[in-house]
């Protein structure tokens, strides 16, 4: 197959970007959701991402790619395995970060894992095998129209990004293991109503249009036929670029724990959710988590104002009351609502 | 809102309308599978003689293989090989259609019978050109490049085609497909021609036409102008030339662009657009592409331009582009600048299509399988199940023999247990919205309550649910939930009092909540307010026209995003302006009651049905 169309070779799609960059510097923002125009390259930003994100180190053998340094979170085979190796070090390996496609149609059995089957038939023994969720542990699942996705399996996906943990109770089968993943749905809401549950468990929620500036999509015009017609010499000349997006993300991921939260900036993205009347504390903490993230890819050593207003949009258009649906309103509602706490916008 | 493609009304001059089927023939052959493949909107016989001229024209090796629009998942992406499985006593992967297509044309009949989601994964396939299956056991990935036909018979005037299967397909004929064979390549320049057709080159001025020419007929996938771009390619090819020409590029963007227009470009040169414009007003005109007035900027900083880039841009740039769009400007029939403003008014009428369907056990169409225990509602599926067991035959066979029990043949599980699914189409929900506040006079309310008794008698005959909705005083509350029990709403609203004050925001979130849950529960809702629209409590409780009325217009901007269709039936004495503007935050039918009878306002309601 052909290598995916490079990220930094995109052109637009700057929030969607954002939200996908601020979801691999800091996983524990929740999944994105995308909503929006069909073309406009949604599946290609997510597609681009395994070439794009720095690899990661896992642990040799296991095969969900558990984390080396995460101990208590490992699965049970590498929880056991470092009781017998010295001072628990597991053997480490590169692993690329798994960018999982949900195709619609997949079965339950598929995504959950079930019975190896042909183990049980070679040497009867009841062995597991992972599901694509399994697949998924430390990377993304991709479910793209995630709202034609049966009802069940999209219930199934929240659970378990939300607990970091697949449990499989069948064919006799009995096994949990770790399973966080970022959660990015797109889908376009012609298509189909979004289920309510389903928006405000996405952390981040971007709305993609295709833009009306004639220059911009002569250029993704451009790109798109030079990538079509030599991709190989598409890609080398783009790798450049890709490099520099990875060199930030490595950067951000390691300044992230030491930015900081003045109290003001604090005091006055909660006023922002106060004044939206966002529903409980999850909008919030993402918002602050998607903020902090935010600056630890500017480099800045503490978040700001200018911060806190990127990343508002993304992290709290979803959450509004009483708009149980996503509409062109709940953007303007924020933007409004930024201008009357920060002034300006 | 989202523009919806509009599907083009048949030339009106046969030759015409022959020709651009030749020429949409002629590119599908030499790059069909580069540019997703063509919609044929015509009766299957037309259609067939349109693949019966095709097939003369392919290389001798492909094959077209049909795909019923009622094939099964696993018959068109892959699945289990049922035999082999049970055979081998190991899940075997069996390819689908389209991975055996592979290189190939594949044809869907009938394609409007075939489910969304289905066509929607037909749409990925196109796009990474491999068929993925994770089901029963398997899990493969076939190589699935294909160039692929869609018959839509549908003869409604909403095209038949899910819009993620039909954005992914380059070319769509309507109306008479037949094509003029005098003008079809032959089969050696077919194949010449796709030979050719990757080194075909496109000036830079090319692609910067076609850029623009989306942005002016309001076009938003970035694909429509990849398959423009590779259609004009084919063109030339065919004719032999290593250039894209004008006129390849004229015929290509009729051909992909003009079917795709959401909205019709300003008006043509004659003077620069003043302020007392006599264009029509609506929809928002859009901002005409002038690349003398703004120049392309370079793309940022980063984004350093590919390796055959070319020189900066000439100077006299952008008249290819006017050339352009009379060219799509005249390929669109007259009737639709009337559709595309009609459109511009109405809101998608494909918005919420798998809300309008909804799950049953029992009857509908059939859908796929799942676990569960049957009872004696849901149904076993026998060949699902079996087809979940194989995989186990083997395996539980030694396990049995093992523990000394009983081998049977064939050992069927409580886990293998799947039960058929349908879904079935679903009636309409009318929620009325009464507005019983004292500014409703008393008699107003009563001829209201006339109006809505009059209503109440045809949803009887249509059985449509009917649920009522009351405000007044300080909050709306619903009365009656979605019922069949149409006596019981009667009943309710004769013994509705009136008075107090006019919560109308709090009564429209009332209503969108209303419509939302009964477009879950798989009812079309058609929501009917009566009111005279003059608000005068807010959300909060609390009096005051000027919040009040600010309440009620973002709460209608809501209602409008939800896109639920919509009456207002005007209650006061004389039509009333306040009531007016708030149907059309609505995006509401405004009936003004005192010059209407119920008849009429059953007729409002009719129509309003019918768009839901």
């Amino acid at each position: 197959m052909r290598a995916a169309f490079p990220f930094s070779a995109i052109v637009g799609q700057e929030q969607m970007k954002l939200a996908l960059l601020i979801a691999t510097v800091d996983p524990s923002v929740g999944g994105v959701l995308v909503l929006g125009d069909r073309g406009t390259g949604k599946s290609t930003v997510v597609r681009a991402l395994p070439a794009l994100l720095p690899m990661m180190k896992a642990v040799d053998g296991c095969r969900y790619g558990c984390d080396p340094s995460a101990n208590g979170t490992r699965c049970d085979e590498c929880q056991a395995r470092a009781l017998h190796v010295a001072r628990g070090k597991l053997p480490v390996t590169d692993k690329r970060v798994p960018v999982v496609d949900l195709p619609l149609g997949a079965t339950e059995d598929r995504v959950v894992g079930a019975l190896d089957i042909e183990k049980a038939l070679r040497n009867g023994e009841k062995a597991f095998e992972p599901g694509l969720l399994a697949r998924a542990h430390r990377g993304f699942l991709y479910v793209d129209e995630v709202n034609l996705l049966e009802d069940h399996l999209v219930d199934l996906l929240l659970d378990v990004a939300q607990t970091g943990e697949n449990v499989v109770e069948r064919d006799g089968v009995s096994i949990r293991h770790p399973a966080r993943f970022v959660l990015v749905g797109s889908g376009n809401p012609e298509e189909g109503d979004l289920r309510p549950q389903l928006l405000d468990r996405f952390g981040l929620s971007v709305e993609v249009r295709s833009s009306d500036d004639v220059a911009m999509r002569v250029e993704v015009i451009r790109r798109r036929d030079a990538y079509e017609r030599d991709s190989t010499a598409f890609m080398a000349h783009w790798e450049a670029a890709d490099e520099a997006v990875r060199a930030r993300i490595l950067s951000a991921r390691k300044k992230l724990p030491t930015v900081l939260v003045p109290d003001a900036v604090l005091h006055r993205a909660v006023q922002l959710c106060v004044d939206l009347g966002t529903d409980g504390v999850r909008g919030e903490l993402t918002l602050l988590r998607a903020a902090r993230a935010a600056a630890a890819l500017d480099g800045a050593k503490t978040v700001t104002d200018a911060h806190v207003q990127l990343v508002a949009p993304m992290a709290l258009r979803h959450r509004l009351r009483r708009n149980v649906l996503d509409d062109g309103g709940s953007g303007t509602r924020v933007s409004r609502a930024i201008t009357a706490v920060y002034g300006t916008s | 809102m989202v523009a919806v493609p509009v599907t083009v009304a048949p030339p009106i001059d046969p030759s015409v309308s022959r020709a651009r089927s030749a020429a949409a023939l002629s590119v599908f052959a030499v790059v069909g599978d580069r540019i997703g493949g063509i919609v044929l909107r015509d009766t299957s016989a037309g259609a067939q003689e349109w693949i019966a001229a095709l097939r003369l024209r392919l290389p001798a090796a492909a094959r077209i293989f049909r795909l019923p629009s009622s094939a099964t998942d696993d018959r068109i992406f892959g699945g289990l090989d049922l035999a082999a499985t049970i055979a081998t006593g190991k899940p075997v992967a069996e390819r689908g259609v389209l991975a055996e297509a592979n290189g190939g044309v594949v044809v869907i009949p009938l394609v409007e019978r075939m489910p969304v989601a289905t066509q929607a994964r037909l749409g990925a396939v196109i796009d990474t050109g491999t068929a993925q299956v994770l089901r029963d056991g398997v899990h493969a990935q076939f190589d699935a490049r294909f160039a692929l036909i869609v018959v839509d018979e549908s003869d409604e005037e909403v095209s038949g085609v899910a819009a993620p299967l039909r954005d992914r397909l380059a070319l769509v004929l309507d109306g008479d497909v037949r094509v003029d064979a005098s003008l079809l390549p032959t089969a050696d320049v077919v194949a010449r021609a796709r030979a050719r057709v990757a080194s075909v080159h496109a000036d830079d001025e090319v692609i910067r036409g076609l850029g623009g020419l989306c942005v002016a007929f309001g076009i938003a996938s970035e694909r429509a102008a990849r398959y423009a771009l590779w259609t004009a390619r084919a063109l030339a090819a065919l004719d032999a030339r290593d250039e894209v020409e004008e006129d390849d590029v004229t015929l290509a963007v009729q051909l992909v662009l003009a079917p795709r227009a959401t909205r019709m470009p300003p008006a043509q040169e004659p003077e620069p657009p003043a302020e007392g414009n006599e264009a029509p007003p609506e929809p928002p005109p859009p901002t005409r592409p002038r690349s003398d007035a703004a120049p392309p900027p370079e793309p940022p900083a980063a984004d350093a331009p590919p390796p055959d880039e070319s020189q900066p841009e000439p100077p006299n740039d952008g008249q290819l582009e006017d050339r352009l769009i009379d060219a799509v400007s005249a390929a669109l029939p007259p009737e639709l600048l009337a559709a595309l403003l009609a459109r511009a008014q109405r809101p998608s009428q494909e918005m919420g299509r798998a809300g309008t369907e909804k799950e049953s056990w029992t009857r509908g169409r059939q859908v796929a399988a799942r676990r569960g225990k049957p009872d004696g509602v849901r149904r076993l599926h026998v060949l699902e199940t079996l087809r979940t067991a194989a995989p186990w035959q083997r395996a539980r066979v030694r396990v049995r023999a093992e523990q000394g029990q009983p081998v049977r043949s064939l050992i069927v599980e409580r886990d293998d247990f799947r039960i058929r699914r349908y879904v079935e189409r679903a009636g309409t929900s009318v929620i009325f919205v009464v507005d019983a506040s004292g500014s409703a006079a008393a008699q107003r309310l009563g001829e209201a309550k006339g109006a809505v008794e009059a209503l109440l008698a045809e949803s009887y005959a249509r059985r449509d649910r009917v649920s009522l909705i009351a405000f007044r005083g300080t909050t709306a509350e619903v009365l009656l939930p979605p019922t069949r029990a149409l006596a019981r709403a009667r009943k309710l609203l004769a013994a509705l009092p009136g008075g107090g004050g006019t919560p109308l925001a709090a009564a429209i979130d009332a209503a969108i909540i209303a419509g939302i849950g009964a477009r879950r529960a798989g009812t079309l809702p058609v929501i009917v307010f009566l009111t005279d629209g003059r608000a005068n409590v807010a959300r909060d409780g609390k009096g005051g026209r000027a919040e009040s009325m600010r309440d009620v217009l973002d709460a209608a901007t809501q209602f409008r995003a939800s896109d639920l269709s919509a009456v207002l039936i005007d209650t006061s004495p004389r039509p009333e302006p306040m009531a007016k503007k708030v149907a059309e935050a609505l995006g509401a039918r405004y009936v003004p009651l005192p010059v209407v009878d119920a008849r009429a306002i059953a007729g409002a309601v009719a129509l309003a049905r019918e768009t839901a």
